[in-house]
């Protein structure tokens, strides 16, 4: 029988056009990604500007529905898009095809990341112009810098949530964890404002401390240990990845 | 039937799948060779599906081994040198034909020329159609597409197709054909009979997870040529156990039913007989019927 172990196909054109095809379909369906932009750009619009209690609260904001705005396509494009296709079986396709498993995650991270930067600009563009929002120029760039990665742990939540659950109950499920989650987090209103218990809760979830990471850069933050939020945003991102890998690689799925 | 030389490309060796205590797939021994259209038939539930995720990896084996082109099923180099067409509800809505194609070429260190996947599919005028505008014709020869496109040693097609038009489902025959002679080997399910007697070698018919039944279409189709002769009589059924050409017989009301592959042997037989006969009927068994009743005979077996 012939070699064929040296052969490989160009591994970069794949991870080109995998993105390539992603985000051709994502430009292509307005009744996602319009949504998807418009929420985190309303409600900071609401809370942050026209009903804004004090005048750090469109700065503090921006950031925290920043965190809230990247949180969604990460969720929404790996959680409810990898149910839906292995719901229509699609997947099952991709999976039997030789697509490198890590060509289907570029591809989708990448896409999250460039919907993240997106949302990202237009709140800064939404609290500098409407709510004379003035940062040092590094501390805009850091802050978009740390939200654009910082959407990798819930990239890692979403393919979790895609590989266990159900496409017709996915896009709701993924809903109940999102709003909930953000609210708790203190994304929607300054964690400060929510009860104690609430509060000392937040610590177990991972937007909060991605929005006291980025908050750190303007020195609105509780005052934490840093290494803390980026230790949980990392374990959390490793413990979701390695769950996530395990239910891919599990045989006998029926 | 013609002679040449078969090389092996796959062999499956006792292999088992148990689900829940229970046998999906009891030692199944195959080999597979080059450039060979291999049909594997039976009703549903019986194995067929089963056997299909084992050679594509994704199921694990219970109990024996399999081996593909010197590789585990689910070696990703062992992908790289098959395709397969499962049954898909829906493809991604938003992409074209074109670009659904470029992509699946570019998993494939050797793909074949776009043009003559296009052309082999035939997808020539719609290339630029996006998939939620296809019909389930057009959806399915998109699918057959994305499983030639890397010009495989070895293609699955899972009832490749359903939902297609004689037409459509001519070309594909001819596609599957074309594909053959360049030595691409081809493992078919299907429940249209026709279709495996078109294309195929040879036929496995699987029921409750064992092989009942194998040959060239040709042997299967002998079985297929048993008749169906019913009469009346009064005398008990021990009486026609003695008939020797008789492969399966019943009563049902006043009436017997034999079924049998020599009709003219089994009536001079039965004539021969010191027996009452009346009101006899001959019928020929359809590729269907022939089909229902080799499983059937294999559920008796089964039972008894």
């Amino acid at each position: 029988m012939q070699s064929t172990l040296s052969l490989q196909p160009n591994l970069w054109r794949i991870y080109f056009l995998e993105a390539k095809t992603e985000t051709m379909r994502l430009l292509r369906t307005p009744g996602f990604y319009i949504p998807t932009f418009l929420f985190p750009m309303m409600f900071y619009s609401f809370f942050g500007i026209m009903f804004s209690m004090s005048a750090a609260m469109p700065t503090y904001l921006m950031v925290t529905y920043g965190v809230f705005g990247i949180i969604g396509p990460a969720l929404f494009s790996f959680g409810v898009g990898i149910a839906v296709e292995r719901g229509q079986g699609w997947f099952d396709i991709k999976e039997v095809s030789p697509m490198p498993a890590s060509a289907y995650i570029f591809a989708r991270v990448a896409l999250t990341f460039i919907f993240s930067l997106v949302i990202v600009l237009s709140l800064f563009i939404i609290g500098s112009i409407f709510a004379d929002v003035v940062l040092w120029q590094s501390q805009w760039l850091l802050i978009a810098v740390i939200l654009v990665i910082g959407s990798i742990p819930f990239c890692a939540i979403g393919m979790t949530l895609g590989l266990y659950l159900k496409s017709n109950s996915a896009p709701a499920t993924v809903n109940l964890i999102y709003l909930p989650m953000g609210f708790l987090s203190g994304l929607w209103l300054p964690i400060t404002m929510l009860p104690d218990f609430l509060q000392s809760f937040a610590n177990v979830l991972p937007p909060y401390h991605l929005a006291q990471l980025a908050l750190k850069v303007i020195d609105m933050d509780i005052g934490a240990n840093i290494w803390l939020h980026i230790i949980v945003l990392v374990a959390d991102s490793l413990a979701f990845m390695l769950l996530a890998s395990k239910a891919y690689n599990k045989k006998d799925k029926q | 039937m013609q002679q040449k030389k078969q090389i092996k490309i796959a062999s499956i060796k006792q292999a088992s799948k148990v689900f829940d205590k229970k046998y999906a797939l009891k030692d199944i021994t195959l080999n597979i060779y080059q450039g060979e259209v291999l049909a594997i038939l039976g009703p549903n539930g019986a194995g067929k599906t089963t056997l299909i995720n084992l050679m594509l990896g994704r199921l694990s084996l219970s109990s024996g081994d399999i081996n593909i082109l010197g590789y585990q099923p689910g070696d990703i180099a062992l992908k790289r040198l098959s395709g397969a067409m499962l049954q898909v509800a829906k493809l991604p809505d938003m992409s074209t034909i074109k670009e659904h194609i470029e992509l699946f070429q570019s998993y494939y260190v050797t793909p074949m020329p776009y043009q003559q996947v296009i052309a082999l599919a035939g997808l020539t005028e719609i290339e630029n159609s996006l998939s939620k505008n296809l019909s389930g014709g057009q959806k399915q020869r998109l699918l057959f597409a994305l499983s030639i496109c890397g010009n495989p040693k070895l293609l699955f097609l899972d009832e490749p197709s359903v939902g297609m038009d004689i037409n459509a489902r001519k070309s594909l025959w001819q596609a599957i054909t074309a594909l053959k002679q360049q030595g691409t080997s081809v493992i078919l399910t299907t429940h249209y009979l026709e279709e495996a007697d078109q294309l195929s070698d040879r036929i496995i018919m699987i029921n409750q997870g064992c092989i009942i039944e194998q040959g060239s279409p040709s042997v299967i189709k002998s079985r297929v040529n048993s008749k169906l002769i019913r009469f009346f009589s009064t005398d008990k059924i021990s009486h026609f156990s003695a008939l020797s050409t008789v492969k399966h017989i019943e009563k049902s009301g006043k009436y017997y039913e034999i079924q049998s592959n020599y009709p003219e042997n089994t009536l001079k037989e039965l004539f021969a007989m010191n027996t009452d006969i009346a009101d006899i009927s001959i019928t020929g068994a359809d590729l269907e019927e022939a089909f229902i009743l080799i499983n059937e005979d294999a559920e008796l077996d089964k039972s008894a």
